[in-house]
């Protein structure tokens, strides 16, 4: 099987701190990839690098599409990468007011992929968005309700749902959880992990929390100082650290 | 020179040619506003300028003009700016539909089916089809480039969910040319199948906004819509009580302050040919 | 010359003042402006002062123009300074523009409609262009033709719409509004307070921030359902009589914008109203406060709250040209004090940062 995502030699400095320093990486379909670090460790700006939205000053990372064909992400044109990321990629924001559309009802932001894409029937568009709804728990009943009407966990949920309408076979997410309280925290977790297996896809998510990456994650990379210090299957990595870095992030979280 | 002490057409050669290139810009890439210089004009903006500045720069000895707001000719803006014309050109002006060569237009078509040589200039308040979804110029030229409509769908969309149907009576948003989401100007969107595959060449002028864009003969113009929400113009169900018209874009006259309406063409050529053409029947 | 430190330099003042007198009359050997003069050939300027100036008084406006050399804010200033002297013995009957003396009277949304549309003494349709003839002196126009209006049938046309219920009412209230000029503004306002606020407000302002609502900051979609511009009576009802008496008649231009539906599934769609008053010929200051209060009802019609004409405070704030004029220039004043802490905090900043 080829990688849907493979990056190499990625490096970026912001002034004399370096944000990524030789980091590479891919990601299979259907795997789930954690990057875990702690604040200003990196793991943000490899993920946007990863889904094109920054740029590295050295290094490429290269997309495979459906086809098989392989496309360095950096070298698309603005136009491409923008339906890239509203069919076959996904991106679930920390703050879903950065993934939704406020002023739009709850179907018309799950409708909007859809449309973006050619839907051009209003009844299936609706019937997909209810669907949707369904899927992460939010009752249908609400689908013309706006989305600032929606508790923080709904609102994430509703994002999610926004993001997968399309059946993207690739998903970034950045700290998905992390506004959210524990017990929604607990919740959305397991409806991620739920949807993931059942739609077989591929994730790379960061998080800061130990907890999350080990519930959702199949393989974890650690960072620190832009650098990948650690990698490996999530359990190894976690019951057996190798690193010291990793062993002090694990050390604490079980402290905690 | 017109007697006047202005130059023919009231803007300067230069200024003619410069509009010129936009529009002819416009013309090879349907739909796509062109920025363009606009100069200040004797009328302020937002009554026609841009649509003055390019019936001026398209105009020649030989045209006859006409020139309508709201589908009539006596309506005080396009008695305005025809009495402009006839001062700083010395054309003809006309009032029939068929005779002009140039028709500058503020949020009517004309009933009758426009010819091929015709030149249908409208004036355009707002070019941007997305401003009130996105009212910055940089984030909708970007959407334009990169075709990327699905914000005007969304809104389509939201409409159909909160009203039952698409909610826009006027300055329906059309694509021209299966590419570009234009700006119809303030049209009712009973006009916007005229646009369509329309004979005579489309102008726009948008002064303040400074932008010019066009619609080629025989171009597909559709309106936006829904599979099963198709785009449906409206016009009032009545008759004209003038001519009888079925077929015609009716306005609404208000007759006393007891609720007494009548309706009339708002096409006052085409309800006036009609009028004597019944007359002659008879 | 030496440069003279401003302060306490009395002298410098008065010989400031005089200068000031002499630039106001000019080259003395030309004959002086009249008040007259003001009143009856600049008579937009007066009006507009009146408006912003929050006076009826054209003698006392056309003064005001004279003594602040045209400079229209500097006279508004004037005027408010002097108005605000005046004892207030009460507030008058609100003036009934239903039954209004028109001299100018149009509506956007119907072509025709009954008592017709009177264009009056407009700009509108005259071609921008330079008349020459007027630079030479002595000419007299031609008395303009005279039509027969009929007030009675001039029905406003928001009242047509209200008839047919497509007009969303406004709610009657017999609260007396609060008055500005007596009380601070308090926010959130209420709709009275918010459109006398508007009506001093300054026409520059209200006009961009009404061309703002225009352009998709603020989501506007409006007609102008009746502009009418003539003379209405003032009464006032004396406490001892117990009944109204005229006191007066002034010229006022109102403007009623009409708003595209406000409707959702559970609300029939209706149009929504701004309003625009002000004294004397403002029609430009009449639409832009009709748009503005429209924007400003943002909230109470459920919309979203984004664009900056449909925030009250920013507004309200910001709108009294009086105001603004004094806390900009005040710039001008003397920040000696302030400045000199600045400079030694920046220098001391400077040499942290190894400046030196």
């Amino acid at each position: 099987m080829s990688a849907l995502l493979e990056a190499s030699g990625l490096a970026l400095r912001f002034g004399a701190v370096p944000a990524l320093d030789g980091v590479a990486l891919e990601i299979f379909p259907g795997e789930v990839v954690a990057i875990v670090g702690e604040s200003g460790s990196g793991k943000t700006t490899l993920l946007r690098v990863l889904s094109g939205m920054m740029r590295p000053e050295a290094g490429e990372v290269r997309y495979r599409d459906p086809e098989g064909g392989l496309h360095v992400v950096h070298e698309m044109g603005e136009a491409e990468l923008r339906r890239l990321h509203r069919t076959d990629w996904g991106f679930v924001h920390q703050n879903p007011r950065d993934g939704l559309r406020m002023r739009v009802s709850a179907g018309g932001n799950i409708g909007e992929r859809l449309m973006a894409v050619g839907a051009r029937h209003y009844g299936n568009i609706r019937a997909e968005a209810a669907e949707w709804l369904r899927r992460v728990e939010i009752d249908p009943a609400r689908i013309d309700d706006m989305p600032a009407l929606f508790s923080g966990g709904m609102q994430q949920r509703l994002q999610i749902a926004r993001t997968l309408v399309t059946r993207p076979r690739l998903v970034f997410m950045d700290e998905p959880t992390g506004g959210l309280d524990v017990s929604v925290q607990a919740k959305l977790l397991d409806m991620i992990r739920a949807l993931v297996a059942d739609l077989g896809l591929a994730v790379v998510i960061v998080t800061h929390d130990i907890a999350a990456a080990r519930l959702l994650a199949h393989r974890l990379l650690v960072m620190r100082r832009g650098q990948v210090v650690e990698q490996g299957l999530t359990d190894r990595v976690l019951d057996d650290p190798q690193h010291e870095y990793t062993q002090l992030l694990v050390a604490s979280v079980l402290a905690a | 020179m017109t007697a006047l002490g202005y130059n023919f057409g009231y803007l300067d050669e230069n200024t003619k040619r410069m509009i010129r290139r936009a529009l002819l810009k416009a013309v090879a890439v349907p739909g796509h506003q062109v920025p363009f210089g606009a100069r200040e004009m004797p009328l302020p903006y937002g009554w026609g300028t841009g649509g003055i500045a390019v019936t001026a720069s398209v105009i020649g000895a030989g045209d006859r003009l006409k020139v309508i707001d709201q589908g009539a000719d006596d309506t005080t803006n396009a008695v305005s700016i025809r009495h402009f014309f006839a001062k700083v050109t010395g054309v003809g002006t006309t009032e029939r539909t068929g005779e002009a060569t140039i028709i500058q237009t503020r949020h009517r078509i004309p009933e009758t089916r426009l010819r091929e040589g015709q030149i249908l200039v409208y004036q355009v308040p707002m070019p941007e089809p997305l401003f009130r979804l996105e009212p910055r110029v940089a984030e909708t030229k970007r959407m334009h480039a990169l075709a990327d409509y699905g914000l005007m769908h969304v809104k389509l969309y939201e409409d159909i969910a909160r009203h039952g149907h698409v909610a826009i009576s006027y300055n329906y948003p059309v694509l021209v040319g299966g590419r570009y989401l234009m700006s119809p100007s303030p049209i009712p969107a009973f006009d916007n199948p005229k646009m369509d595959r329309m004979p005579a060449l489309q102008l726009f002028g948008a002064g303040r906004e400074k932008r010019i864009y066009a619609v080629p003969p025989y171009t597909s113009v559709t309106s936006l819509d829904f599979e099963d929400h198709p785009f449906q113009p409206v016009r009032a169900d009545a008759p004209c009580a003038l001519c009888g018209s079925r077929e015609s874009y009716l306005d609404e006259v208000v007759v006393d302050d007891k609720g007494g309406r009548m309706f009339v063409c708002s096409d006052t050529d085409y309800c006036a040919t009609r009028q004597t053409q019944r007359e002659a029947a008879e | 010359m030496a440069y003279v430190a401003v302060k306490g330099s009395e002298r410098a003042i008065e010989a400031a003042h005089a200068w000031l007198a002499e630039e106001r009359r000019g080259d003395p050997a030309l004959p002086e402006l009249s008040l007259a003069q003001i009143e009856g050939q600049l008579g937009l300027a007066v009006d507009r002062v009146m408006a912003e100036g929050a006076c009826h008084d054209r003698g006392l406006a056309a003064l005001a123009v004279k003594q602040a050399r045209g400079d229209l804010i500097e006279a508004a200033f004037l005027l408010r300074a002097y108005r605000t002297t005046l004892p207030r013995f009460g507030a008058s009957r609100p003036v009934e523009t239903g039954g209004m003396r028109i001299r100018r009277r149009i509506s956007a949304t119907y072509k025709e409609l009954p008592g017709g549309q009177v264009l009056g003494p407009t700009f509108d349709y005259t071609h921008r262009l330079l008349d020459f003839a007027l630079a030479a002196e002595g000419s007299v126009p031609e008395p303009a033709p005279e039509a027969a209006t009929d007030a009675a049938a001039m029905p406003r046309v928001t009242g047509l719409l209200a008839q047919e219920g497509l007009m969303a009412p406004e709610p009657p209230s017999e609260v007396e509004p609060r008055d500005l000029t007596r009380e601070p503004l308090d926010f959130p306002a209420e709709r009275p307070l918010r459109l006398q606020a508007l009506a001093r407000g300054d026409e520059g302002f209200l006009l961009s921030l009404g061309y703002s609502t225009q352009r998709g900051y603020g989501n506007a979609h409006p007609f102008v359902g009746e502009i009418r511009m003539g003379a209405v009576t003032v009464e006032f009802e004396p406490p001892e009589l117990g009944f109204p008496i005229e006191i007066g008649e002034i010229t006022v231009t109102e403007c009623q914008m009409v708003n595209q539906f406000a409707g959702s599934k559970t609300e029939l769609p209706q149009f929504t109203r701004g309003y625009g008053l002000v004294f004397g010929q403002g029609e430009r200051k009449a639409m832009a406060m009709a748009l503005v209060d429209r924007a400003l009802r943002a909230a109470e019609l459920g919309e979203p709250v984004e664009a900056p004409a449909q925030d009250q405070e920013f507004v309200l704030y910001h709108c009294d040209n009086v105001e603004a004029t004094g806390f900009v220039e005040h710039l001008k004043l003397p920040h000696y004090v302030d400045f000199q802490s600045e400079l030694e905090k920046i220098r001391l900043l400077r040499r942290e940062a190894g400046g030196e």
